[in-house]
């Protein structure tokens, strides 16, 4: 069975460690800090910063800098942008985000037209769409790879602070919580993590890696840290399968290229989000219903 | 500037931001933001598919941008709204990745489709957009009181027989519908920023839904018409000037309305 | 003379060209079960907003203990007034409970065993054991309050505010969520300031009311304060109070507009520029029970 699943060669592959390694950082990062991307209702932020990083690559290529500082800064700026705006109100928000990923494809538009008037570069709308997984640098592995955790390791620390938060601003502002603070820091956080994934799996796996796991696990998971410890798993799990099924479609019809990893990675993702609403919806078997509270008045004091 | 061939361009441009604006003052009402720029982008795959199988891409168009609405309107029923917008986008992205990489020839046509062709729009495309911009009017004409009342009370429409989920549908099919249409003039991208950012700009400067849809749909225009001109004189493209200059005319929306606030002395109490 | 617990001394809160609050001045006792009740508009909120260090005063002083209130006071507890949580919200009730503890500080917190049995505990005591692992945004709006209730004070707060907890309440659960805090407020000598704009559920545990109309406050034991003319005087109009079958009314007689709460738009923050309908809701034969 296994030897139906992966091709010879899969292991032994080099492009495909660095993949699986980098990969896996990616989705574990996207997933945790999905969690709270999906709570805090800023997907679309979430989103948004993946395509203004995309922005920034191309700028970054024009000028002739590795990419990857192109979707950090660009990444940083925008949430600082967002941040500044500063409307509180979702709906707001999630205006001012437009306007703001508005401007960054315009500059999109205008890098990529430069970039053409300097080279053929036809090809590049799509990579910066969908990244290429496997043409990665060992050099920039490391820088990548301690982002990725640093993010990570931001978005933890900060964790019970913005579940509060959620729960109540007053109530965590009265306690002390510099909230303002806090979310733009989350934002940082949230950018750092959306830039460094976008510049390897492109835009669109960014922002299925960052939503998908973490609105499954939301589906399923009670608690803040199962929450995150199942979407997790299902980021890893769909970043490794899909890896895994692109490098075994090598010779499937039609072209006989390959299937991208990003088709079934976000398949997957997807197709484990959909499978969750195929249980019956649940009773509250946790929640023992009795007659409504009832207890005694006390008498008066 | 103004010859045979640009009369296309001018005509087309101008159905075009007569649709954003209008389409865009509803989703920025209801905080459709995330859709605006989904559909638009899941159509851009459906074009590729089209391609593919050799139909003509208007048909991928609409095809995908009708799969998002629907997938979008349907999984919001469960879901949050910007979850199931996040779902549907990369869905159809993904399998659009899928047909690219079947096909070979695909490069050139989705820089068009993401960024507009604006100045290549040949005569008989411009009365299909013409067309199509009148058609969306109607229907939103059509729609327009239940769909204000849907947008701004939900909890009364539904009271009063109007069922917000289906004005939901409506709107999001409305939007696939000029998104169809417009995307292979000016693009997917530039699409949503000429439905978000005039419209934005335009609730900043008043509350009054007529007043803000007319003044959507004139930000838009004079957003279109001084990008086509400084496009043309530049040769930068399009949807760089839409996007710079609808960001502008919203900064420039939020600090007059920021100053009338503070003008007539007011700040939100809170309820006591 | 020992500081009280809580001291307001002429406080008054300015905002958006309107006083809110006027020359408030009050003071609450450790252990004190203080009422503060008034219609809607009439600035609790505010006031409780203004303890909490939330809402900056313009004239005035809060003191806490003798001393103006530090950044992290730990020692008052709030349930604010309406919690909007989503159902995807990842806390089960124990996880609020537990937040309550340290939810404002930073880094990781292994799970333990005596950090399980003071929530454990602290559920137990509010009536709320039996839906501990449920999702927090599943719950009913009693329930919740009783998690909120839990929340605040498993931190140990010597005072503890609640903003109209009782609202939206059916009958029954009303009585549950009175009982529960006057109970577990002996018990540990916690000073209750609870909001509230029908102060007939309090009635049984309320030791003194603040009454607040028009920004201006009356203190005392209830049967000084709701009195017909100081309450007139409150409220800058006739008011007459109706005692019938062990409860109290307060009936204004209708009036013009008093320019209360603003009206929120349809919208979020972006206040129009021009066109805007700010109704100043009338008041009317408001019955203030």
């Amino acid at each position: 069975m296994l030897r139906y699943l992966f091709e010879p060669g899969f292991f032994g592959s080099g492009p495909v460690h660095v993949a699986l390694a980098v990969g896996t950082v990616i989705a574990l990062t996207s997933a945790v800090v999905g969690v709270f991307t999906v709570t805090r209702g800023q997907s679309f932020a979430g989103h948004a910063l993946a395509d203004i990083g995309t922005t920034g690559g191309s700028g970054a290529f024009l000028i002739g800098v590795n990419q990857f500082w192109g979707y950090l800064a660009f990444g940083a700026g925008a949430a600082a942008i967002m941040e500044l705006i500063g409307i509180q109100r979702r709906r707001g928000r999630d205006v001012a985000t437009g306007v703001v990923l508005g401007a960054g494809l315009g500059l999109a538009a205008l890098f990529l037209y430069l970039g053409t008037q300097y080279s053929s570069t036809t090809g590049a709308s799509f990579t910066l769409l969908f990244g290429s997984m496997f043409v990665i640098t060992s050099s920039t592995v490391p820088i990548l790879i301690t982002s990725a955790l640093l993010a990570l390791a931001t978005v933890v620390v900060l964790a019970r602070v913005l579940l509060l938060t959620s729960l109540s601003p007053d109530i965590a502002a009265a306690r002390g919580v510099p909230v303002r603070a806090v979310g733009a820091a989350y934002l940082m956080a949230l950018a750092v993590s959306v830039a460094l994934s976008a510049v390897i799996i492109g835009a669109v796996l960014s922002t299925a890696l960052l939503i998908g796991p973490a609105a499954t696990a939301l589906r399923v998971a009670k608690g803040p840290v199962r929450a995150m410890a199942v979407a997790a798993g299902i980021g890893v799990a769909a970043t490794w399968l899909g890896i895994v099924l692109a490098y075994d479609s090598f010779y499937w019809p039609p072209a006989h290229r390959g299937w991208p990893v990003s088709f079934f990675v976000v398949t997957l993702i997807v197709g484990c989000y959909l499978v969750t609403y195929l249980r019956p919806r649940r009773e509250r078997q946790d929640v023992v219903r009795q007659a409504p509270d009832t207890e005694q008045v006390c008498s008066p004091a | 500037m103004f010859s045979g061939l640009m009369l296309n361009t001018w005509v087309a441009a101008t159905a075009v931001a007569v649709i954003a604006g209008v389409t865009g003052f509803f989703a920025v009402l209801r905080g459709s933001t995330f859709a605006a720029h989904a559909i638009p982008n899941g159509a851009f795959a459906g074009a590729a598919g089209a391609s593919l199988l050799g139909l003509n891409a208007f048909v991928g168009l609409a095809v995908f941008s009708v799969a998002g609405a629907l997938g979008i309107a349907g999984l919001s029923r469960r879901a949050r709204p910007d979850v199931a917008t996040a779902l549907t986008f990369v869905m159809m992205l993904g399998i659009g990745a899928l047909f690219v990489s079947w096909s070979t020839e695909y490069a050139q046509e989705a820089y068009s489709l993401l960024f507009g062709e604006v100045f290549g729009v040949s005569t008989d495309e411009v009365l299909p957009i013409v067309v199509l911009g009148a058609t969306s009017i109607v229907a939103i004409i059509v729609m327009f009181r239940p769909l204000m009342l849907a947008s701004a009370m939900p909890e009364v429409a539904e009271a009063r027989g109007v069922s917000p989920r289906r004005m939901e549908l409506g709107f999001l099919l409305v939007m696939a519908l000029a998104t169809s249409m417009t995307v292979p003039v000016v693009g997917a991208l530039l699409m949503f920023s000429l439905m978000i950012g005039p419209a934005a700009a335009a609730r900043s400067l008043t509350a009054r839904p007529m007043l803000a849809m007319a003044l959507s749909v004139v930000i838009a225009l004079i957003t279109v018409w001084i990008g086509i001109a400084v496009s043309y004189q530049s040769n930068w493209p399009l949807g760089f000037f839409v996007g710079v200059i609808g960001a502008a005319f919203f900064l420039f929306a939020r600090v007059y309305a920021a100053i009338a606030r503070s003008a007539r002395g007011l700040q939100a109490p809170p309820a006591a | 003379m020992s500081a009280s617990l809580l001291r307001l001394d002429g406080v008054g809160v300015r905002l958006g060209g309107r006083e809110i609050l006027d020359d408030v001045s009050f003071s609450i006792e450790a252990g004190e079960f203080t009422g503060l009740i008034g219609p809607n508009g009439a600035g609790k909120t505010t006031l409780l907003r203004v303890i909490l260090g939330l809402q900056p005063v313009t004239h005035g002083s809060v003191l806490i203990d003798g001393a103006p209130r530090a950044a992290r006071d730990a020692s008052i507890g709030y349930v604010p007034q309406k919690l909007s949580i989503e159902p995807d919200m990842p806390l089960r009730v124990r996880d609020v409970v537990s937040l309550g503890v340290d939810g404002n500080k930073f880094g990781i917190r292994l799970p333990s065993r005596a950090r399980r049995e003071i929530v454990d505990d602290m559920l137990t005591a509010v009536g709320a054991q039996r839906y501990a692992n449920a999702r927090v945004g599943e719950l009913s709006g009693g329930e919740q309050q009783r998690v909120m209730i839990a929340h605040a004070l498993i931190s140990r707060p010597r005072l503890l505010l609640l903003d109209e907890p009782l609202a939206n309440l059916d009958i029954s659960s009303e009585q549950g969520i009175v009982s529960v805090l006057a109970r577990l407020a002996r018990a540990e000598r916690i000073a209750v300031l609870l909001s509230a704009h029908d102060m007939n559920p309090l009635m049984p545990v309320m030791d003194r009311i603040v009454y607040v109309a028009a920004g201006r406050v009356a203190v005392g034991r209830t049967d000084e304060v709701v009195q017909p003319e100081v309450l007139s005087r409150l409220y800058g109009q006739h008011v007459d109070v109706i005692r019938v079958h062990g409860r109290i009314l307060v009936v204004a007689a209708p009036q013009g507009p008093t320019g209360s709460e603003e009206v929120e738009g349809i919208d979020d923050e972006q206040a129009p520029a021009e066109g805007a309908d700010e109704q100043a809701p009338v008041e009317g034969a408001s019955v203030v029970r």
